[in-house]
């Protein structure tokens, strides 16, 4: 059983969460001058790291608010987590 | 039939001077410089694509690349469902269309794969899935596939240990049974693939890892491994769960993620359970093996990752699950538990597909159903990579439908837990 440590709650059991996948994808500012390809990109297109990733995670059983997670995908290993605009890997940008 | 075919004879032969001389079944050979054809993943698909590529197309320098053992990744890690009854058209058709191949494989590949038509039973709990099941059942029947929907009563009379009480926390209010469904041995599938396909002139390369896709204008010339390069101009790639991390050697994306997926056996047991049963809303699925060992699965882990193993909290889902569909199982304990790599699609629908950099085609996508795919998906994924377009069997599942929106979208509408 993992120990997330959500960053509004402190840490909890792994149970309580969810995992939302890739973290950092932008939503379109202008969605109408989007491509076809550009949406697919957007919507369905992922990283998918074996390794270090970036991952946006929800705590569902408890504050009911997401926050992101520095997450190693091997070993599961949860490294920093922090709220939305709060800190960004200079490497995901 | 030559001499080296498998057959009540050899056996006799064999067994009388002890099964001291049996050959190896498919060479170790050392790498070429040049393929026509190379495969990355020697899985069950991947080693399916070179046979039907040397079969069915007439190439035979061909290449399957494996960074471990052949069938040591999800091949070896499922729990062999084989069933075809799939809601939409294309997903009805390829799953048929393997499970014809099935049908008929141990004499196709001179190697008994086991595959055993015990029937497959999806239970419904609710009205909806009530509504879902004769949904299902009469789509399969309209595509010829067998598909019948039972009662509770007839249920009981397939499996006598099921709970069927209308007591029960999610009672049984009916199912789907698919008589020609059923199992087959996992290991058998990989090693049959890969006798068959190295009779043929394919060179299985085992311990061998694929760490960069070689291009040129826009086309494949071949891989980097690590005993060196390989060159080819085409390439096909069936890594599974690893396909992302392929995608990007090449400077593709992909709409993939990769998950666990786990399973666990029993203790081998007397024989109670002679069919496959599996529901989506308890989230099990339960078949006994010919050792007598209960084969347990559930649905993917609520995260991502690359780990070969499990979380415990889905075991413990999964198992309560099995244990409220068959009190009789609460006592047996369980032997051994292990984790598959899936590459999950966000309409839960295989990949079959020509790439935007020629002579690359990806298969993947196969998420958590692509044993009972396995000589289906090499069947087309041959055709793609011989002919450079697709079968009408698998053009529906091209890359491209992530842009044009033509989704086919499996997720529970396949009796499956996901």
């Amino acid at each position: 059983m993992l120990l997330i440590n959500c960053p509004w709650c402190g840490p909890r059991e792994e149970s309580e969460f969810s995992c939302g996948g890739e973290a950092h994808i932008v939503r379109p500012l202008e969605p109408e001058a989007l491509s076809d390809e550009q949406w697919a990109d957007y919507l369905f297109m992922r990283k998918n790291i074996k390794g270090e990733q970036d991952e946006q995670w929800y705590h569902s059983a408890g504050c009911r608010r997401w926050f992101n997670a520095q997450r190693n995908t091997v070993t599961y290993k949860f490294g920093k987590t922090y709220k939305p605009g709060e800190f960004v890997d200079e490497d995901e940008v | 039939m030559s001499m080296k075919d498998y057959s009540i004879f050899s056996l006799a032969r064999h067994a009388v001077k002890r099964h001291k001389n049996w050959p190896r079944a498919w060479r170790d050979p050392e790498p070429k410089s040049n393929y026509d054809v190379i495969i990355v993943g020697g899985g069950g698909h991947g080693l399916a694509t070179a046979y039907y590529l040397a079969a069915e197309h007439g190439l035979t320098n061909i290449a399957v690349i494996e960074k471990g053992w052949i069938g040591g990744g999800n091949t070896g890690r499922n729990t062999t469902i084989v069933r075809s009854n799939y809601l939409w058209d294309e997903s009805a058709h390829i799953y048929e269309k393997s499970l014809v191949l099935w049908e008929s494989l141990s004499q196709e590949l001179n190697f008994n794969v086991m595959f055993s038509q015990r029937g497959v039973l999806n239970l419904a709990h609710t009205l909806q899935d009530m509504r879902d099941v004769y949904r299902r059942s009469n789509a399969n029947r309209l595509n010829g596939i067998d598909s019948e929907v039972l009662t509770p009563e007839q249920i009981q009379e397939i499996v006598p240990i099921i709970n069927t009480s209308p007591k029960a926390r999610h009672p049984i209010l009916g199912a789907s049974f698919q008589p020609r469904g059923g199992v087959a041995r996992h290991d058998a599938v990989a090693w049959g693939f890969a006798r068959a396909a190295d009779k043929k002139g394919v060179d299985i390369l085992q311990n061998c890892e694929v760490t960069g896709i070689l291009r040129e204008d826009g086309a494949v010339k071949g891989v980097e491994t690590t005993r060196g390069n390989i060159m080819s101009s085409r390439v096909g790639v069936v890594a599974a769960g690893h396909s992302s991390v392929i995608a990007n050697m090449a400077g593709l994306r992909m709409p993939i993620e990769s998950r666990p997926l786990q399973a666990l056996v029993s203790e081998p047991i007397k024989p109670v359970l002679h069919t496959v049963v599996m529901s989506n809303t308890v989230h099990g699925y339960i078949s006994q093996s010919d050792k007598g060992e209960l084969v347990i699965g559930a649905g993917v882990d609520g995260y991502l990752g690359y780990g070969q193993r499990g979380s415990f909290s889905t075991i413990e889902h999964n198992v309560a699950a099995i244990v409220e569909l068959f009190p009789i199982f609460s006592r047996v304990r369980m032997m051994r538990h292990w984790g598959g790599i899936v590459d999950v699609c966000p309409d839960a629908s295989p990949i079959i597909s020509k790439t935007p950099i020629r002579g690359l085609y990806f298969n993947c996508g196969w998420g958590t159903g692509g044993f009972k795919a396995t000589p289906g998906s090499g069947w087309v994924f041959a055709h793609t990579i011989a002919r450079d377009e697709p079968h009408a069997l698998n053009a529906p599942f091209s890359l491209e439908r992530f842009v044009s929106g033509a989704l086919i979208d499996e997720h529970g509408a396949a009796g499956v837990a996901h």
